[in-house]
Order: C-alpha cells, then sequence, then structure tokens
C-alpha cells in the first residue's frame, strides 16, 4: 500500500546530454513525475538542462533548473523541507548526488528519506568489490576481476588474469575512460584515463570475455519481494561493444528456454539479494557454446535500456518504479496499458524490435569510429516488426542517413581482401560490411569467426540480400514484391533493384493489394482487449487502427533519434505542440522512431505511431489515417524535410507552408525578400563544384563560411580562410551526395543574437532577444547564450524587432520563426531564417514564462496574438539573467577536434539563472563541470589572437593562477609584465606540454586554433590532451573571458537556488 | 506449398506449410509464449490441439532433443507466423521443419498469427482445419470441423506402468496423464525415486510400491472425461497419502472431490501468467497451459481452500485440502518452458512427505 508519510519528494534529473546520458532520462523522469502527481505527491525537481519536458512547470510542482551539484541539492532541501528524495530516475549523475548527500548525513539531519532503492543498495550495485561479495553469496558468477586504485595493481591484476582484459572504471557513466587492452602498453594508457575519470579513482581490471552473447534484462521488484523481468534483450553485436553502440533486439532471438530461464533466475537472484526496490538493469556474457554465463554489470535505476524496454514491450518502467518507491506492490499498480491486468506481470511481444544506435561520425570527421566499451553513440532509434529482418530495415531507415537498406555505396570498389578488413573493424560501418560479405558468399563461418556475430543474425541478412537479388534477377511478381514489402523494402530500394519506377511500383501495389497494416503494441500478444493507442506497420489482414473520429485530426511530425544539432529540444517541442493541439480538441497522432523520448511514451497523444520518418513510411500511415491536417515546425529538419512530401499527399501543413519554409532555405528566393525590404546579410553565392566555390570565394574574399543548404546544425560548414581550406570542405560535403547546392558565404565578425518569434500572420511577437557570448563564426548550437541580450542597445533592439516583423508577414510565417543575427556596431545583418521551432525555444520559453509552443499553435487556427493575450513586439524583458551553456561529450569521442566553429559539436546544454550576470554565468559554467576557483593556465592562442587574451591573462595572474604558455604566447604575455612559465613543444624537451597537461598539472587550456585543418599540428593534440584528461579546454576568447569575469567577481560563493514556477517572486 | 486454416465460424487464413503437409482437424488454441517452442511441442496436454505461436519468430534456435518433455511432439498441428531458415544454438540437433517432418506434425507458415489470436480471444476456443494445396475444397473443410470431436487424449499420452526414474530414498508414485518429463526432473534432483504408473491404474498398484508421497501429472483435454482416475483420486485422498497435483491433475484431484471445473474462454496458455499465493500475498510468474479451470464457487471451503488465483482473471489457480496433506496447483511449477519461480513447491511436496502434512 502506499506509505501516507510521503507527500513531497525531491527528484533529481540527469543534467545535460551527454553521450551515455541522454534522452532516456527525461523521459523516464517525465513519466516518474508524473505517476507521483497523480497520487497527490508534491514535486520537487532539479535538474539543470533547460531543454527537458520534465523542467516543465506543468510536470513538477517546483523546477529548479540549477547546476546538479551536492551545494544545489542540499539548498533546495533545505528551501523545500522534502520528506523524502527519489534518486533512481536521473541516471549515474542523480545516483552519485543522492549517495553522496547520504553518506555525509545530510538527509538524515533533515529528515529526508531516500525512496525506491536504498543507498546501501546503491552502493552494493555500484561498487565493485561490495558487489562482487554480493554475487558471491548468490552463487553467481562475475567476470574474473579485481579492483585497482593505482596503475601498478592493473598491472599486476592483468598479469594474473591475463590479457586481453577490460577495464571498467567505477562510478562513470557510459563506461566513460574504459576499454580492452591486448597487451601492457595498452593497458597503460587506459588505465591512466580511467583512473583519472573515475570518482573514486577505481577501475575494474576483468577477464576479456568478448565474443559471449551479451544479454540484458530489465527487472522489477517491489518491497514484498515480487520480482518480474520486463524483457530480455540480445545484442547483434556481441560483448566488447558498449551496448549503447550495439544494435540491441528484444526480445533474446538466439536462446532457448533453457538459457532464458537460466538467466533470467540469475537476474531474479540478484535484484532479490540486492534488495531493489524498483527498476534494475542487468548485464550478461552468456558463452556461445556453453551454458557457462557471468554478470557484467547492474544498473540500480532507470537506464537507456529501461527506457528501450518500456518502449519494446509497452510496460512503463518509471512509472510502476515510482509507484514502488511509494509504497505500493506491483499486484496493487494496474497495468496502464491493458487497464485490466496489473504491473506484475511479463510483458510477451507479438513482434521484435531492433534498436540501431545514432553515431555522430558524420560531424565529427576526424574521430575514431572504431567501437569498444566507451559509448559513442548520441542516439537511437527503433523500429517494430514481426520479423527482425523488416525491424531491422526500418531501424536503418530512422537513422537518416540516406540508407534505406543493406547497401552502403562505400564498399562497392573495395577488394575482399579489403572487406575483410572491413569485417575485423568494429566499427558504426560494420553491419554494411558484413552483409556485403554475405552478398560476396563468404561463408557463415568465415564472418562469425570474425565477428562472433550469432550465424542466426547473419541468416536474416542473407534472407534480405536474397530478396535484394531476386529483385534484381526475377520478374516482378506479386509474390516477389509482398516478400519485399514485408521485409522492409521501401519503394525507392525496390525501384533501384528492379529498374522499375517508384509510381510504376504504387500503382502495381494497389492492383495487387500490397498495403500494410498497423498493429498494436500491447504487453500481452492480443491475449488481453488492450487500450492503448501505439501501434506499427506490417504486412498483414487485419489492421487495428480505428481511425474514425469526430474531432479534427492533426498529425504531428517528430524529430527521430537524438543527434548533435537535433536534441531533445525538439521532442519538447513536439510534445508540447500535441498538448496544445488535444486542448483545441483536435485528435493527435504523432509518428516517431526514437525510442529514448517522452514523444513516444504510449500515452502523449491519442495514437502513437512508432515508424520510421521518410515519405513512403508517413503516405502509409496518412492513407489509413487520413488526418485533416499535419504539423511540421516541430521536429527539427526532420519533420521540416516531410513538408514537401506531405503536402504532395494532398494533407494540409498547418502554420508556415512548405512553400515559405522552402522560400527561407532557397538562397535566391530569400534574397529577393531581403532585398525588398532592405535587409542586409552577408554576401554569398550558390556553388555546385569546387571550381565555383574557389571562385565565389576569390570575390567575396576570404575568410568565407562553406556550407550545404537543407542541414541542420551547421553540419558540414566551416569557416575557410584560403583555397585549400575551400578544397577540404567542398571535399568532406561532398562524401554525402547533395541535391541542394552548396551555400558561400562572407564571414562576418560581430555578435550575434538570436530571436525565437511567433507568429500569427498579422505581426509577430519576441518573448526576449538571446545575445551570444561568443562572436559570429561559432554555431549558435555552441554558443553561451545569454538572455536577456544586456549590450544589445535598444534602438539595435528595434531593428532586429523590425527585421523580423517584415521577414515574419514576408514569409508569411505562421507559427514559430528563429532568426540569427550578426550586429556589427550600429549594422544588422541577418544570418538565416529558420520558420520552424528551434533549440533555444524550451529555455526561452521556460524563462520568460510564455508558452511559445502553445501559442505556435494557437495561431494554426487562426487565433492572434492579442486574442491570447499577447502584445505584439518584443516582450518586455524579465528581471533575471538566464545563461544557456552548451556542453560536450569531446571526452567520449577520441580524435574529434575541441575547437569550435560554424559546425555544431556540442550535445547538450545547462542553464544558470540569476538576478544577476555574474552569478548567472557562474551557475551556467558550474552546470556544465566547470569549476574553478584557481589553479594553472595553459595560454596557447594563435597570433590574432594575442592582443586580446592579455586582459584575460592579467586578470588570472593578479587572481593567484599560474600561467603557462608555449614560446609565441609566452613571450607576449612576459613583454606585457605577465609572467608564466614557458613550456615546450610536444616532443621537444621534457615536459613538453602534452606531459603538463597530461599529469594534472593544468586546470584549464586556452587554446585558440591557428587553422582549421591542421589537425596534425599542436594545437588539435594539446586540445585532445586536454580533453582526454579532463580539463577544461576553452577554444573561444570570448568563451575565456565569460568564464575568466564569473571567477574574479566572485560570484559563485554563495548561489543561489531559483524555482522557475515561481519566477515573479524572484523580481527585484 | 499454400495451406489454408477454417475455423469452426468459418473464417480462413492464408498461408505455407511446412512439417508433414498432412490436412488436419483439430481444436485451435494460441500460446505467448516468445521461447521454450521444443517444449511445448512435447508437452503431452497438447494432445488433439492445433497451436498457435503469438511470437513470430519460431525456430530460432532449432530443436535441442534433451528439451523434449516427452518422447515425441503430441500435438495436432503447429501454426506460426514465420519459420527461421537457419537454427542456431550450440546444442541444436536439428531444425524444427525437419523435426515435425520427422515426427509426422503438420505445420502452417506465414499466416497474420495475431490476426488469427484476436479471434480466438473474441470468440473463444475454436475447433479447425488445416488443409494444404491450391484449391482445398472448403465445404469439405466445414463438414469436417463439424463432425470433429475433441476425444481423451489421455489414454494416449500416459505411459505404461512401470517406468521408475532416479533412485533417492524417497519413493513418489506418479499418476501419469500425460507427464512433462521436467516434473518427473524436479523430483530425482530433490532425492526421490519416482515410479510411473498409468492413468487408469488403481490406487493399489500404486500402493505396491509403497510411495512416501504421490504425484498427480499434467495431460490434455477435459478433465470430466477421466472417470476412472478421478474415482481412484478420491480413494487416495481418503487413504490420506501425501500428494501433490499439478495441471490436470490438479483438476481431477479436485473433481475427486466434488468440485465442478468448466472450460475457459481461450484458456491461459504462455509462460507469463502472475498467480498470487495468498497465505503470503507473493505474486509468482508461472509457466501455464490449460483451457479448463475449478470453478471456485464450487470449492467447498469446508474441504479446502484456494491457495493460488490467477492476476489476469482471478480463477482458481491451486487449492490446498484440508486434510493438510493435499495440495494441487493448476500451473506448472516444472516450469520448461517458462519460469522456475514457484520450483519451491516441489520442496514443500518434500516437506510435506518427511512432516506427514503440510
Amino acid at each position: 500500500m502506499k506509505r501516507d508519510s510521503i507527500k513531497k519528494v525531491v527528484i533529481i534529473g540527469s543534467g545535460p546530454i551527454v553521450i551515455g546520458q541522454a534522452a532516456e532520462f527525461d523521459y523516464a523522469g517525465t513519466q516518474a513525475c508524473r505517476a507521483l502527481r497523480e497520487e497527490g505527491i508534491e514535486v520537487v525537481l532539479i535538474n539543470s538542462n533547460p531543454a527537458t519536458i520534465m523542467t516543465d512547470k506543468q510536470i513538477a510542482d517546483r523546477v529548479y533548473i540549477e547546476p546538479l551539484t551536492t551545494d544545489t541539492v542540499k539548498k533546495v532541501i533545505l528551501k523545500e523541507k522534502p520528506d523524502s528524495i527519489l534518486p533512481t530516475l536521473g541516471g549515474q549523475a542523480a545516483l552519485n548526488l543522492a549517495v553522496e548527500l547520504e553518506e555525509s548525513g545530510f538527509l538524515r539531519e533533515n529528515g529526508v528519506e531516500m525512496i525506491g532503492t536504498k543507498a546501501d543498495t546503491i552502493r552494493m550495485a555500484e561498487d565493485r568489490e561490495l558487489f562482487k561479495e554480493a554475487m558471491d553469496r548468490i552463487h553467481q558468477p562475475c567476470a574474473e576481476s579485481d579492483i585497482a586504485e593505482d596503475l601498478d595493481s592493473c598491472l599486476a591484476i592483468a598479469k594474473r588474469i591475463g590479457y586481453p582484459v577490460i577495464v571498467r572504471p567505477a562510478y562513470t557513466l557510459g563506461g566513460s575512460g574504459g576499454g580492452i587492452a591486448y597487451n601492457e602498453e595498452q593497458l597503460h594508457a587506459i588505465a591512466t584515463t580511467g583512473l583519472h575519470r573515475s570518482r573514486v579513482h577505481q577501475v575494474l581490471i576483468e577477464r576479456c570475455i568478448s565474443g559471449w552473447k551479451e544479454i540484458e534484462y530489465e527487472v522489477m521488484r517491489d518491497h514484498n519481494g515480487n520480482c518480474i523481468t520486463v524483457c530480455n534483450m540480445e545484442n547483434f553485436d556481441p560483448v566488447g561493444v558498449h551496448t549503447g553502440d550495439s544494435i540491441v533486439v528484444a526480445p533474446c532471438q538466439t536462446l532457448a528456454d533453457k538459457e532464458t530461464q537460466m538467466l533470467r533466475s540469475a537476474a531474479l537472484a540478484i535484484i532479490e539479494e540486492l534488495k531493489i526496490e524498483g527498476g534494475c538493469n542487468v548485464q550478461f556474457a552468456l558463452n556461445p557454446n556453453s551454458f557457462e554465463y557471468c554478470v557484467i554489470e547492474v544498473n540500480p535505476r532507470v537506464s537507456r535500456s529501461s527506457a528501450l524496454a518500456s518502449k519494446a514491450t509497452g510496460y512503463p518502467i518509471a512509472k510502476v518504479a515510482s509507484k514502488i518507491a511509494l509504497g505500493y506492490t506491483l499486484d496493487e499498480i494496474q497495468n496502464a496499458i491493458t487497464k485490466k491486468t496489473f504491473a506484475c506481470f511479463e510483458p510477451t511481444l507479438d513482434y521484435c524490435v531492433v534498436k540501431f544506435p545514432k553515431w555522430p561520425f558524420d560531424k565529427f570527421v576526424h574521430a575514431a569510429r572504431s567501437l569498444g566499451t566507451q559509448m559513442k553513440a548520441t542516439g537511437e532509434v527503433m523500429g517494430i516488426a514481426p520479423s527482425f529482418e523488416c525491424a531491422l530495415m526500418k531501424a536503418i531507415r530512422c537513422l537518416e542517413q540516406n540508407m534505406f537498406d543493406l547497401r552502403d555505396k562505400e564498399l562497392d570498389g573495395l577488394s575482399d581482401e579489403e572487406l575483410l578488413e572491413r569485417i575485423h573493424a568494429v566499427d558504426d560501418r560494420r553491419l554494411f560490411a558484413v552483409a556485403e560479405a554475405i552478398r560476396r558468399n563468404f561463408s557463415f563461418d568465415r564472418i562469425y569467426n570474425i565477428t562472433k556475430i550469432d550465424k542466426w543474425f547473419l541468416e536474416k541478412l542473407r534472407v534480405l540480400l536474397d530478396v535484394e537479388k531476386r529483385l534484381k534477377t526475377e520478374e516482378l511478381t506479386r509474390d516477389l514484391l509482398y516478400t519485399a514489402k514485408d521485409m522492409g523494402y521501401i519503394d525507392q530500394s525496390i525501384a533501384d533493384f528492379t529498374g522499375k519506377s517508384v509510381e510504376e511500383l504504387r500503382r502495381l501495389q494497389d492492383e495487387w493489394n500490397i498495403h500494410p497494416v498497423y498493429k498494436m503494441v500491447d504487453t500481452c500478444a492480443a491475449e488481453f482487449d488492450a487500450a492503448t493507442p501505439y501501434y506499427y506497420s506490417t504486412y498483414g489482414t487485419q489492421n487495428e487502427v480505428d481511425p474514425t473520429s469526430d474531432r479534427k485530426k492533426v498529425m504531428v511530425i517528430g524529430s527521430g533519434p537524438i543527434r548533435i544539432g537535433q536534441g531533445i529540444e525538439f521532442d519538447f517541442c513536439s510534445v508540447h505542440s500535441v498538448w496544445a493541439l488535444r486542448k483545441m480538441g483536435c485528435e493527435t497522432i504523432i509518428v516517431n522512431n526514437n525510442p529514448e523520448t517522452v514523444s513516444t511514451d504510449f500515452d502523449i497523444a491519442d495514437r502513437l505511431y512508432f515508424e520510421p520518418l521518410t515519405p513512403e513510411d508517413v503516405l502509409h500511415i496518412v492513407q489509413v489515417e487520413k488526418p485533416d491536417a499535419a504539423v511540421v515546425q516541430f521536429g527539427g529538419q526532420t519533420a521540416i524535410k516531410l513538408a514537401k512530401a506531405i503536402e504532395e499527399m494532398g494533407i494540409e501543413i498547418l502554420g508556415t507552408s512548405f512553400d515559405s519554409i522552402d522560400e527561407a532555405e532557397d538562397r535566391e528566393r530569400f534574397d529577393a525578400i531581403l532585398n525588398q525590404y532592405g535587409i542586409p546579410r552577408a554576401a554569398g553565392r550558390m556553388v555546385y563544384t569546387c571550381e565555383e566555390a574557389l571562385k565565389a570565394a576569390e570575390e567575396l574574399g576570404y575568410p568565407v563560411l562553406v556550407r550545404p543548404s537543407y542541414v541542420l546544425g551547421g553540419q558540414g560548414m566551416n569557416i575557410a580562410y584560403n583555397r585549400q581550406d575551400i578544397i577540404d570542405q567542398i571535399g568532406i560535403i561532398n562524401t554525402v551526395h547533395q541535391e541542394h547546392p552548396i551555400l558561400v558565404d562572407k564571414y562576418i565578425m560581430g555578435t550575434e543574437v538570436e530571436v525565437d518569434a511567433v507568429c500569427d500572420g498579422v505581426d509577430s511577437m519576441i518573448p526576449g532577444i538571446m545575445q551570444h557570448v561568443e562572436r559570429a563564426g561559432i554555431h549558435s548550437g555552441d554558443s553561451i547564450s545569454v538572455y536577456p541580450a544586456l549590450s544589445i542597445p535598444a534602438h539595435i533592439q528595434d531593428v532586429i524587432v523590425d527585421y523580423t516583423r517584415k521577414l515574419a508577414l514576408s514569409l508569411r510565417v505562421k507559427g514559430l520563426l528563429n532568426i540569427q543575427f550578426i550586429v556589427r556596431g550600429e549594422e544588422v545583418y541577418i544570418i538565416e531564417a529558420n520558420p520552424r521551432s528551434s533549440r533555444t525555444v524550451p529555455y526561452i520559453s521556460k524563462v520568460t514564462n510564455i508558452p511559445i509552443v502553445d501559442l505556435a499553435v494557437g495561431t494554426f487556427f487562426g487565433k492572434t496574438l492579442p486574442e491570447m493575450g499577447y502584445e505584439y513586439g518584443l516582450q518586455p524583458a524579465r528581471p533575471l539573467i538566464a545563461i544557456k551553456m552548451p556542453v560536450f561529450s569531446f571526452e567520449k569521442l577520441y580524435g574529434a577536434d575541441v575547437d569550435l566553429g560554424p559546425e555544431m559539436k556540442s550535445t547538450g546544454e545547462v542553464l544558470g539563472i540569476a538576478d544577476n550576470y555574474d552569478e548567472a554565468m557562474a551557475k551556467a559554467f558550474r552546470g556544465a563541470g566547470i569549476h574553478l576557483i584557481r589553479g594553472n593556465a595553459l595560454i596557447t592562442v594563435r597570433d590574432s589572437d594575442k592582443e586580446e587574451v592579455l586582459p584575460i591573462a592579467q586578470g588570472l595572474y593578479k587572481m593567484g593562477w599560474k600561467l603557462y604558455a608555449t614560446e609565441g604566447t609566452c613571450d607576449f604575455l612576459s613583454d606585457h609584465d605577465i609572467p608564466c612559465v614557458r613550456t615546450f613543444k610536444i616532443g621537444t624537451h621534457t615536459p613538453d606540454i602534452a606531459d603538463r597537461v597530461l599529469s594534472g598539472q593544468i586546470d584549464l587550456v586556452i587554446n585558440t586554433p591557428s587553422s582549421n585543418t591542421e589537425h596534425h599540428k599542436d594545437g588539435y593534440r594539446i586540445r585532445r590532451y586536454a580533453v582526454e584528461a579532463g580539463i577544461p579546454c576553452l577554444t573561444s576568447l570570448d568563451t575565456a573571458k565569460a568564464l575568466y569575469e564569473s571567477i574574479s567577481h566572485g560570484a559563485e560563493d554563495n548561489l543561489s537556488v531559483i524555482d522557475i514556477t515561481r519566477l515573479e517572486e524572484y523580481k527585484k | 506449398m499454400k495451406a489454408l486454416l477454417m475455423l469452426e465460424n468459418g473464417m480462413t487464413f492464408e498461408g505455407h506449410g511446412f512439417g508433414e503437409e498432412r490436412d488436419v482437424a483439430c481444436e485451435v488454441v494460441f500460446n505467448s509464449a516468445m521461447c521454450g517452442y521444443p517444449e511445448l511441442l512435447t508437452d503431452p496436454s497438447y494432445a488433439g490441439q492445433g497451436v498457435v505461436m503469438t511470437y513470430p519468430m519460431i525456430g530460432n534456435y532449432g530443436i535441442c532433443i534433451e528439451d523434449a518433455e516427452s518422447c515425441k511432439p503430441w500435438l495436432s498441428a503447429f501454426i506460426v507466423h514465420g519459420v527461421s531458415g537457419l537454427a542456431s544454438n550450440f546444442r541444436c540437433d536439428m531444425d524444427l521443419d525437419s523435426y515435425l517432418k520427422n515426427n509426422h506434425i503438420p505445420g502452417m507458415y506465414g499466416i497474420d498469427t495475431r490476426a488469427l489470436t484476436r479471434v480466438l480471444r473474441e470468440s473463444g476456443t475454436m475447433k479447425g482445419m488445416i488443409a494444404y494445396g491450391d484449391n482445398p475444397d472448403l465445404d469439405q473443410m466445414k463438414k469436417t470441423i463439424e463432425e470433429f470431436r475433441m476425444v481423451s487424449c489421455v489414454p494416449q499420452v500416459s505411459v505404461q506402468n512401470g517406468h521408475v526414474y532416479g533412485d533417492g530414498p524417497v519413493r513418489i508414485a506418479l499418476h501419469d496423464y500425460g507427464v512433462k518429463q521436467n516434473i518427473i526432473r524436479c523430483l530425482v534432483q530433490r532425492g526421490c525415486t519416482v515410479k510411473c504408473f498409468a492413468h487408469d491404474c488403481s490406487m493399489e498398484d500404486m500402493l505396491a510400491f509403497k510411495p512416501d508421497g504421490i504425484m498427480l501429472s499434467n495431460g490434455p483435454g477435459d478433465p470430466q472425461a477421466n472417470t476412472k482416475a478421478i474415482a481412484e483420486l478420491r480413494r487416495i485422498y481418503d487413504y490420506g497419502i501425501p500428494t501433490f497435483g499439478i495441471c490436470l491433475g490438479h483438476q481431477l484431484m479436485a473433481l475427486s472431490q466434488g468440485f465442478d471445473t468448466y472450460k475457459l474462454k481461450y484458456g491461459h496458455r504462455g509462460i507469463n501468467h502472475p498467480v498470487k499465493e495468498l497465505a503470503s500475498n507473493r505474486v509468482y510468474i508461472t509457466s501455464q497451459n490449460h483451457g479448463f479451470v475449478v470453478n471456485a464457487e464450487t470449492v467447498d471451503p469446508k474441504k479446502a481452500e484456494v491457495s493460488f488465483v490467477s492476476m489476469n482473471d482471478g480463477s482458481v489457480e491451486g487449492l490446498t485440502y484440508e486434510n493438510r496433506r493435499v495440495f494441487t496447483v493448476q500451473f506448472h511449477p516444472e516450469a520448461c518452458g517458462g519460469p522456475k519461480d514457484t520450483g519451491f513447491l516441489f520442496d514443500r511436496f518434500l516437506t510435506m512427505i518427511k512432516k506427514g502434512s503440510l
């Protein structure tokens, strides 16, 4: 039964999105908050990430978007006086914080109880030694291993266990800092990083069992001891690849009942021994040739896998875990899907799901693509179908990387030997290399011996390739076409193979009556009548969707996988648009494929279609649902890309039309508007070839910005300073086939500002102007963004408002319009205008308390802003400063360059909010994990920046910092009477810069790159070393200045905590 | 070859044949387990039934003969969405198709099993027929289905007297109505010598073995058809020897005490069924396979109390009798396939034998 003593609960979120800790915690956290509130519990939320839905005032009673530090949590607890804290919903970050507060006695002193899984349990699961003892007690085998706290013991242990060994740092997320070492030299390198990364300077050296099957169980337990498994999952890639980087299938496919039950029983024994109350993830390695297995790890909390298991089965793990924390038992909690049965059952699937990771290697062309124990994916997608083949094909499509089947053009020209090498290399493209090997009739044994991918999976690829071959060689019969569609081939692929046109294929499908039907995800394989409208497509005889509706039916296109440049912000917008549409009386349909997000939770829209976001997949849904209208402006570029296709299906696009979207994207059309209104922009050209680009650059004068059109997050964008840069840049862009021209613009240096406007067709309203700390040239998503724009004078702000209004009207925008400007002196230039939601919408909505998405939806239905209670124009600035700070995941991506430029690199963001600038900035840095008072700074900047770095260096020195610099910078500083230690260039003398950085002598690196194609140069190496040693590395002097100022003003001595649901209380 | 499934209500489902392509009439039921098909195929309780698997990919790990729960498959037909072309498991002896062919079991794949399951859920378990070939005679099929009667299969699947397993100190007489091997294994592992007795043996036959306890097995079909066994169980009950019953054994003991059974609309078949033990208020996930159930309203509280109930529909899943020497469960604590969470019931049985009562 529910415990009456629990009335007010603190929930800690997971903070910024970083690799290894992404949107899954927003999904889990949001679901948990809602579950608690429906029980009448007052929820106090702490999460530094403003882009999340969980930090909405609709989700929690009190919301603190503050740095995730013990200091913050303590202050919030003292202020709010909660009776309980629920630590298992915010990933590792939240768990660590809660345990720290428990260990220090703070929770006890303040009468706060840790509910759900207890601190002892968390310690037992997280501390390697305690965990091993626990496993020994219940005779559960772990891979032979030992714990080391210094390098020597690492080497000794490895000698005893035998190489290869796996290094796993304790208390890190996404396995960061770990790896497989095959010899002493490698162990030396990996263990050094691992020890450094671990919160407790502890690593586990473990027998390497790579090649075994990796199996996961999601388990639930209540305080009464009732245990169930929600789902098991099998990794396509065997042990050795982080599960976050593995293709994962649920349920397990290659285990007989004997193995399944053996591991299930083990999972239940473990959760019982650990006395977990809530959800738990158990990972096993299973020898493919025996019943031998071992426990890899246990996560006593919701996780990426639990989010996947929830979406794969329909079982809401976070919700049930929250109810358990309140004291309910599994047999008291209703199954929200069937509304008939209870949470104490095990879901059974009548389909399979394939999860596919989304990696950022398209953004980080220099990063190592190899996959190992350190996760590199930023997001993931999931395909659902009754066959693995079709689920895999759907997942491949969901990734939106211009691949629609098992073909990979890059492999075409390879010799068999080269192909073999590709199969040996465990990287993001291995699936396609394996497929190509099967296509070339390599034997399964040969492939298996190299990859250890179970032959069952190889067989499934063969089945897919067999269809590909038949399409190429046989006459297209109904049977063959049906098979191809059933296996998940889209019309374009079939057209490529058969030589028939897509139109012809569509006609044949009509003629032969080959159309998909939609089946329900119901947790019970149709055993019970389910009430949940969660669907996937397949080819079968019975359609389960009842599309009849007496309301206006609107389809909302989601944003697909989390990737750099298109993150959780767009899920926030999609979810809010669904809520707003429902409030307007519409029936809503959401189409999306990201298992980590709130938008794909089963009770957000009236109906959820878990499907790829391609024109064909959307068309099929449209044919069944016949929606009255569609919304594309909230799902990022993914949705925008579908606008044209949807309009061609005869579906009205609510708000801004496709034509207007095109007008903003199309250079010539957009320039025409700018000319008409006299709005200046950087001169530019549209080009198709490298020669044209070089010519354009000559005409415009270097430096120039080079980028493809129709992209998100500045993908493929760079500043070119010379001919070589242009050649390199065009080469990178053209690795992906370009349907649209490449843009070459004159680069203007100035202050960047950004607005998100809501336009109703009459006029527009701007909630606030955001000013970027970093000057133009650094992608807006990577810039520190300050609201309100403090240093932009009123008359310039008026110009910005005027331009925004003119653009909104001339582009006939209805809904949202994001515009970026450069302010240089008295001139305001426009960079770009996007008639859609942007990544700043959640942040600006929260800090201004203006429901931007709701207003945008209102305009779709003809409501004007004044009718909705808002004046046109710029809204009065709030008496607070809110700073959005980017957060990066460079430490996860070996080889990726850290320097910032026009292409976005950050994975997430945090907010710093306060009533003054310095404090807000200090909070933002703190939230981003940069917490410096004084220490040693290494400064090495390009010549053109030397003047500018002077005051920063001077200031740091005066504050007691010790400065290090390389020759040029050192001479310059010394000439200006700033003492600094000269450090040697890499490889010249010992200790050189690298030694200093890696040995932990340096606390801050300020490095500005001298050219953007200098990866072989020292600067790049210094930056990488800094990242790998966990040292903040700033590559823009603007950022450095902001950091220096925030430190120098001592703002961070006493940071406030601000409840954003009660902003009016903080008025000066 | 093409295959067509027709149901009693006239609905048809198209697919393809595998296994032995032989026309067959049967009772069509569905099972929601995602693995454990070799155990299911060889579970004698499915005799006479055509089993539809709701999980769409079957045959992935082939057949491991050692996983068989009896000497051969007993079901009438096996109906699936997809059959794996390659069987992958280190113990795999053969693929599913070969196994069904070798054992003359008709199979059908390529049908919309979810649509079929929904029909069975809504309309209840039905008779049906699978016919192979391009142009099956639909009228003839209809007629065959109408004429088809489920007969009691217990005599078919029950062993001849005499098999003895194990050599432990505790002697168990197993009344076999179509036992799953793992019931025997569970007992042998716990130190029992198990001797099997045919379904129609007398109490005296069993007592001649000088058993310390009696195990009542699972088995197929309508429990009420087993009049001889029911009569013997009445005598066994009165004799007072420690007795543990599973599935059909549970139903027969209930019938012997004058309680009634009825047929569920579409049965419980799967390995994810939650049951609650009322005494401990604990929930366990169980393997189940039954179309009939003891009617709770007919359970005389003076004779027995309900010990387990289904969390899904509240039906009786276990009974403990007032003499404290007999307890029975509707579900399968021996698992295979399915969770082993209630394996402790075998320990409880042995403790009961040791103490003389529960």
